[in-house]
């Protein structure tokens, strides 16, 4: 019969030689080589002390950015709460009264704006759905916490302070912009851009 | 038997076991850290520097574990097991010659407790004696695992003594003494035993492996067959006391190994350089502490290489192979030994 393929071979158990049975030989070459490995380079990474560098588009915790003039973007229009697989997100909206334009950027805001850390898988859908460029993921990590009541981040963890602020250069690249420019991504423009971007796929 | 001689022997038998103690203690350190870069790994470094103090954390974690004592058990034996297991591994040390005499103000020091002129069957006996620790702990436990656990360890011990036994004796025969002391003080400069009986090392070394209970002999505490062997129903510092004694007894089975066949506290060339017997003393305990270290790595090195035995192949290679080679052993040393007479004999 013909072979389909070169490839196979005849196995032989053939008997083993006088050296061979004494094992001592493959016992030394066996203690040669775990010797060798003794002197090797540790890739052991000593944690606490040492970090790996995170990429720079790590999805981790979540931040609601403020604007120039550190007022809250988020508008509480509750695209991220539907477009959440994991359903983490609850808000509850709030009319901006007079006087709090330096608070609030749009006339509509977030009162609460929670998002469980439990139920979160990091899929950084509610980033893409933000029309207002107010949520995102940042490279920080999600504590570790005793209970589960803990786990839900309000307001006062979410929003970044006004004294320093998240940056988000590794995130928000010059190709990621672009990239959002995308007609698929429109959304995420302002208006007159949106308008643009419309014109230009006509 | 005079007070002052009294009271330097006890010194010198404090001072021995707390350094026994001590290299025990470090060797559970060592096995760790030698684990770990043989695989490419660190191994325990954040108590102290380097991890140095890693022992008294295991110490510290081993007195304050809840002592446990099962009910169906029996008691006594139960404690009494890790503690007969400790004491035969400590009394070997006895007859083990540290260094060569000192010499201070005209009295002869001797670095060895006793030099007895039957010590190598003293160090057979406490060496046989220590299986019996874990055969009452492996019984008393009353668990299977820990029975079997101890019928492995006693056949294994019985097994290969004979064959240990067998190669001492053509090392006997050529040295002509059974006192450690003139066999480590018959072997000056590099005239090492091991040039003289080299398959009687090799087989003396397999032995000890195998006596000592370590890797690829550890089948009485093999954790995958046999949950923990002898010592599974043990906990706190009684689980402590039978590693403990593992230990000690890895660290004198070095010294055994270095004194019969690596010259014990002699060094090639070091008579040239040096004449006072005080420092020859130091340098000579110096010595058989840096071969002893060699062995205890050698000890770890073969663990960290090479896979366990099955039992039966243990079995054949103690019955078949080793002792008829330690009988050829017996046998081509006696006729070299004897050349002369044969020779004449056939001639005439």
């Amino acid at each position: 019969m013909q072979a389909l393929t070169n490839r196979s071979k005849v196995v032989a158990k053939k008997e083993m030689t006088f050296i061979e049975k004494l094992y001592l030989p493959a016992i030394f070459s066996g203690m040669i080589i775990t010797f060798k490995h003794f002197f090797r380079r540790k890739p052991t990474i000593k944690y606490p002390e040492q970090i790996r560098p995170f990429s720079g588009v790590y999805r981790g915790q979540h931040v609601l950015k403020r604007d120039e003039i550190g007022a809250e973007r988020c508008t509480a229009c509750g695209l991220c709460a539907v477009a959440c697989p994991a359903e983490a997100i609850t808000m509850t909206s709030a009319e901006r009264k007079p006087g709090e334009e330096g608070l609030y950027r749009e006339e509509k805001y977030a009162a609460t704006y929670e998002i469980n850390m439990l139920r979160c898988i990091f899929c950084g859908d509610c980033e893409d759905a933000c029309p207002k460029e107010a949520i995102f993921l940042t490279d920080r990590k999600v504590d570790s916490l005793y209970t589960r009541k803990e786990f839900v981040y309000g307001k006062n963890i979410l929003v970044e302070s006004k004294e320093n602020p998240i940056s988000l250069v590794k995130r928000q690249t010059p190709q990621v912009k672009e990239f959002k420019h995308h007609v698929e991504f429109a959304h995420n423009q302002t208006y007159d851009k949106q308008k643009k971007v419309k014109n230009s796929s006509h | 038997m005079t007070l002052s001689f009294l009271i330097y022997k006890v010194i010198l038998v404090l001072i021995i076991f707390a350094i026994t103690l001590l290299v025990a203690t470090y060797s559970t350190y060592a096995e760790r850290k030698i684990a770990a870069f043989l695989q490419d790994r660190i191994g325990p470094d954040r108590a102290g520097p380097f991890g140095i103090l890693q022992p008294l954390a295991d110490a510290v974690k081993m007195f304050m574990k809840e002592e446990m004592i099962p009910s169906v058990s029996n008691r006594m034996l139960f404690i009494i097991g890790p503690g007969v297991c400790m004491l035969t591994a400590c009394m070997t040390g006895v007859v083990i010659p540290w260094g060569p005499s000192m010499n201070i103000g005209g009295t002869e020091y001797p670095l060895q407790i006793t030099d007895l002129n039957i010590g190598i069957l003293y160090l057979f006996g406490v060496i046989s004696l220590g299986v019996y620790g874990i055969m009452i702990g492996g019984w008393a436990s009353n668990n299977k695992f820990s029975l079997l656990g101890a019928i492995r360890a006693s056949s294994q011990m019985i097994s290969y003594e004979v064959a240990m036994g067998l190669s001492i004796i053509a090392l006997v025969m050529t040295t002509g003494t059974l006192s450690l002391g003139q066999i480590a003080a018959d072997q000056p400069g590099a005239h090492w035993n091991v040039f003289i009986q080299p398959l009687g090392f090799l087989i003396f070394i397999i032995c000890a492996f195998a006596e000592t209970n370590r890797a690829p002999f550890d089948l009485p505490e093999c954790e995958t067959e046999l949950v923990g062997g002898y010592h599974t129903e043990y906990s706190s510092m009684k689980l402590g006391f039978f590693l403990f004694a593992e230990y000690i007894n890895m660290f004198i089975s070095s010294a055994v190994i270095s004194t019969f066949y690596f010259g014990g506290y002699n060094m090639p060339f070091i008579a040239r350089f040096v004449h006072d017997p005080n420092w020859l003393a130091v340098l000579g305990f110096v010595f058989l502490f840096t071969k002893i270290s060699f062995f205890i790595f050698v000890f770890m090195w073969v663990r960290w290489t090479l896979p366990r035995f099955r039992y039966d192949q243990l079995m054949n290679l103690g019955w078949k192979v080793l002792i008829p080679l330690s009988i050829l052993n017996l046998v081509v040393t006696g006729g070299w030994m004897m050349r002369m007479e044969i020779y004449h004999f056939f001639i005439k």
